[in-house]
């Protein structure tokens, strides 16, 4: 039961309510206000900062080069100590953001415009189209990911970041198409597309710019699913030898860390430190998603009540 | 057609609309609306009333276009509707006769200013408005529907208006299109009782100020009295009574026209209770066997009405019903039924 | 409210519900709302009760505090409700429970949404006698017949799924679910708002006689003021969770004492009588956040003068109660 006496809620006879003029500004005060999302927020911001400005966190130059004494305890000049290979772990850190990061970015944008594409359209052409790119999602959805990953990752040859990144969206896209069909179908009858409708307007123009704009939640929600799914998935690729073990991740260095025992030999910090910040990369989409999710629907808040403040029995 | 002195505005003939329901195996067809004709004219508000079930939000769509009739057709100045082929034809045809909507919130895009809808009407359908001259004709339309400091609310999101005022920018959308009638879907339904008056007397001033006609859908008898000058009741797709407010509401012909009108809570009658025999609700007509659909609530009902399905006849002057019982009272038929002998 | 008028032949009775100061508040992120403040009430045994009031007014909120069904963020924050002499709200959970449905039931706004869609209407009845004691089938089955005839559905039904009975039938199994118990209060909240305009008055008029034939006591909740006028025998008109208006029905429609009650009746087109140009009333109601603090229905008023800037007192208008100053017997009392 819920009585609609909250300004704002549909339904009510309220006096207008000016707050946020502008949806960003809106935005920006939801953001600042929801611990969950402030959290992932900053965590997000420092990795894309360490990614785009290494240089400003370590001086070390080439992190892959094997310049250091091998395998040193931590110490004030090497925070994490060095690899088997004589590399220093912080720095290789540092310089690993990147790759995870523009993985996360790249295949989550990637696999939501498919997932939009694939599912806005079966709801919205319906009939026989429908019924094809819904067979075709759910092949998608019901191939078991991982054994197709090593299996493509394995035949294209252990690649390039392309190729991985190509096999993240190709089995990433399925389910957020599943929910955004299932969304927009949902939507169909809403009274304001029928208005457009009525207005003549072109049912491109209306995919495009009545319904998407309505729907952002939910895409925003399978971008941030779809990022958590790439960090996770990629590292574990990576881990086992068919990312490009050349280049430099938190994932590959997770791949030399094992083949050289790194646990048992006393390094554990060669192990720990790529695989906390892939938790915490992993964790900052997350939290987002949860933010945004309340953000958007207030049914979910939590409500804090002002402390100290009771009211009068 | 009787119903309005010179060349109707509209006019609709035997219209037709079925719905297929039930599984790939048995096909049914539900007969939303079935044979309806009826004309509107200039410069008038034609209220159509009826209850759930009754076919009259498919009429609305059918004129609207949203869906195409099954059969009969629809005349648009006399051109009928199925010859409009071209997107611009069409366009033409939409920008004359819009649609507002019953849900005010609903029919809003919540991700959108309430510009949004009146300015894209502009685009579409006022093509002698330039560009940049669109927001202050935007401005000029909700000024004129009495929403206070225009330009003011022309920025505000759907939610942070109130009901009566989402619904007046429904009627700006359709306004801004210089539209010949408006058909309105319920449009006070879902309002606070203290704000329908405020919209009803809007459409009214449209009538009078504009020019503009209205098809006022709506299930309230009472508001249909307040402001339509024509009214046309609707039972289960089929049209049973219309014509002249006043005189359908005074003389009702059609049994049900007089349920629908003792149905009515007045507070300004005397406080009476009179017993309810009706517990009747309105059937889903699916694939319907011929005869008055009304038959089994009737309390006139007699055998021919199981039989035979009652056309609309002029029983007074532009008043028409549909009642075999009606007919012969006035005299103009008789219940005679193929193979038995009346006098 | 002992002093409130009210219809012959009910005065010389014990008040059967007694709601004194009920005030309902909703924590929001921008501080309190008081949906309801300081509601007050009797009801006598057997009396109808309508309670009317626009969108946001707070009389769904006020009857779901009555019958304790309030959850977060909304809670009672005063005030109490005297059933039969005991205070609802400080009951314990089990002390509720043996009062719920035997002695005051509820009847919800939309059947479709209240009954349960995936079982049969006789193991939704048998649900609830189970809940409360009864064990033998056999009872419980007579017991389901029984109270489907009373509202004229056929036993038959019992075996229909909701979906399977139209709108006016769910509404009357959902009233037949409510005299299980024979309680002595049904309370209800707009049973009727989803029904079509014949079967809304078939609805309400067996209602009445229901409630005539046993003697139950409604507090009827709507939007409608024309639905309750023919069937209740006091009013109460709400507005921006206050009570503005309270008497008997007759007196309410006859002599309206509030400016808002004269307003909604204006606001109703008639289908007798001339047809007269009507106003409706402009503006919007107050917002609860920020609630002014004079008479709320001020902004808003036709007849407001100075002292509408002190809240009003709820004044004996000759016929009816009502919170307006135009009725204080002089500046003084008004100023009290």
């Amino acid at each position: 039961m819920s009585a609609t006496i909250l300004a704002g809620t549909p339904g009510t006879a309220e006096v207008p309510r000016r707050s946020s003029r502008r949806r960003g500004g809106g935005l920006l005060a939801a953001v600042r206000s929801n611990r969950k999302a402030m959290v992932g927020v900053v965590l997000l911001v420092l990795f894309t900062v360490v990614a785009a400005f290494p240089q400003w966190f370590t001086s070390i130059e080439d992190p892959d080069a094997h310049q250091f004494e091998l395998s040193l305890p931590p110490s004030s000049a090497h925070w994490l100590g060095t690899t088997a290979f004589g590399q220093d772990i912080y720095a290789q850190l540092i310089y690993g953001t990147r790759q995870s990061l523009v993985i996360a970015i790249v295949v989550g944008g990637l696999a939501t415009v498919l997932s939009v594409l694939v599912g806005v359209s079966a709801a919205y052409l319906g009939g026989a189209t429908d019924s094809a790119l819904s067979a075709m999602t759910d092949v998608f959805l019901v191939v078991p990911t991982f054994p197709l990953i090593i299996v493509i990752a394995a035949y294209a040859g252990k690649g390039s970041l392309t190729v991985i990144i190509g096999v993240l969206v190709v089995t990433g896209w399925s389910y957020g198409a599943r929910q955004l069909r299932a969304q927009a179908l949902s939507l169909r009858n809403r009274d304001f597309l029928e208005s457009a409708r009525v207005r003549g307007e072109r049912r491109s123009y209306i995919i495009v710019c009545e319904v998407l704009p309505t729907m952002t939640s939910l895409i925003l929600a399978t971008f941030l699913g779809s990022a958590l799914y790439a960090v996770l998935t990629a590292a574990g690729l990576q881990f086992i030898g068919l990312g490009d073990s050349s280049s430099l991740s938190w994932g590959t260095m997770l791949h030399w860390a094992q083949s050289n025992s790194a646990l048992q030999s006393g390094q554990p910090l060669w192990v720990i430190a790529p695989g906390l910040c892939i938790a915490l990369l992993g964790a900052s989409f997350a939290l987002l998603n949860y933010a945004f999710d309340e953000i958007s629907n207030p049914a979910l808040r939590p409500i804090r009540r002002p402390r100290g403040k009771r009211s009068a029995s | 057609m009787t119903d309005v002195d010179e060349a109707p505005l509209l006019e609709a003939r035997s219209l037709t609309r079925h719905f297929k329901v039930g599984g790939a195996i048995a096909r049914k067809n539900l007969h939303a609306v079935d044979d309806v004709s009826f004309a509107i004219g200039e410069r008038e508000i034609v209220a159509l009333v009826g209850e759930s079930g009754s076919g009259k939000s498919t009429v609305a769509r059918l004129l609207a276009r949203v869906y195409k009739p099954t059969a009969g057709e629809i005349f648009y100045q006399g051109r009928p509707l199925s010859g409009l082929r071209s997107r611009k034809d069409l366009l033409a045809y939409r920008s004359d006769v819009p649609m507002v909507f019953q849900d005010p919130f609903a029919s809003l895009n919540p991700a959108y200013r309430v510009s949004h809808g009146i300015l894209r009407g502009l685009a579409l359908h006022r093509p002698d408005i330039a560009r940049a001259d669109r927001r202050a004709e935007a401005e000029r339309i909700v000024a004129q529907l009495g929403l206070d400091a225009a330009g003011d609310v022309l920025d505000r999101y759907p939610y942070e208006l109130s009901g009566g005022q989402r619904q007046r920018i429904g009627f700006a959308q359709a306004l801004a299109y210089r539209p010949r009638l408006i058909v309105a879907d319920e449009p006070v339904s879902m309002l606070d009782v203290s704000v329908r008056i405020g919209l009803l007397n809007l459409m009214a001033k449209l009538r009078d100020e504009q020019g503009v006609s209205l098809l006022y859908i709506t299930h309230d008898i009472a508001s249909a009295r307040y402001v339509a000058d024509r009214v046309m009741v609707m039972y289960a797709g089929h049209l049973v009574e219309s014509g002249p407010v006043e005189d359908v509401l005074q003389e009702p012909k059609h049994p049900y026209t007089q349920l629908l009108l003792d149905a009515v809570p007045d507070p300004r009658a005397p406080l009476t209770v009179g017993p309810a025999t009706d517990r009747g609700e309105p059937p889903r007509v699916i694939d319907p066997a011929p005869g008055c659909r009304f038959r089994r609530r009737c309390p006139l009902a007699v055998d021919v009405c199981e039989q035979v399905t009652p056309e609309p006849v002029e029983l007074a002057p532009r008043h028409r019903a549909a009642c075999h019982v009606a007919v012969a009272n006035a005299g103009l038929g008789e219940l005679a039924v193929a193979g038995r002998s009346d006098s | 409210m002992a002093s409130a008028p009210l219809p012959d032949g009910l005065l010389s009775q014990e008040p059967l519900l007694q709601v004194r100061g009920l005030t309902v508040e909703y924590d929001t992120a921008a501080g309190p709302v008081r949906a309801v403040e300081s509601f007050d009430l009797d009801v006598l045994p057997g009396e109808f009760v309508g309670v009317v009031g626009e969108s946001g007014c707070g009389k769904s909120t006020m009857l779901f505090g009555i019958a304790q069904l309030l959850s977060p963020p909304a809670r009672i924050s005063a005030g109490s409700v005297l059933f039969k002499g005991s205070d609802l709200v400080t009951m314990t959970a089990r002390e509720l429970n043996a009062t719920r449905w035997r002695d005051v039931s509820v009847v919800m706004q939309s059947a479709m949404n209240a009954l349960n869609p995936v079982r049969q209407l006789a193991s939704q009845y048998e649900d609830v006698m189970r809940a409360h004691g009864e064990k033998s089938s056999s009872v419980i089955r007579q017991r389901s017949e029984e109270v489907l005839a009373l509202v004229g559905i056929d036993k038959t039904h019992l075996k229909s799924y909701p979906h399977q009975l139209s709108g006016g039938m769910r509404q009357r199994a959902m009233i037949a679910m409510a005299l299980l118990f024979t309680p002595d209060l049904i309370i209800m909240d707009e049973p009727t708002s989803a029904l079509d305009v014949v079967a809304q008055r078939s609805l309400m008029v067996q209602i009445k006689e229901l409630q005539q034939r046993l003697g139950f006591a409604v507090v009827f909740v709507t939007h409608d003021m024309s639905l309750v006028s023919h069937f209740s025998d006091r009013l109460v008109v709400m507005y921006a969770a206050k009570t503005v208006e309270i008497g008997p029905t007759r007196d309410v429609f006859a002599h309206p004492g509030h400016p808002y009650t004269q307003g909604l009746l204006d606001a109703f087109p008639s289908i007798r009588g001339p047809r007269v140009p009507l106003t409706g009333i402009p503006g919007s109601p107050p917002n609860l956040l920020n609630p002014p603090t004079g008479c709320r229905f001020a902004a808003r008023c036709p007849h407001r003068f100075e002292l509408c800037d002190i809240a009003p007192d709820m004044y004996d208008t000759g016929h009816t109660l009502a919170a307006c100053h135009l009725h204080a017997a002089s500046r003084e009392e008004a100023l009290r």
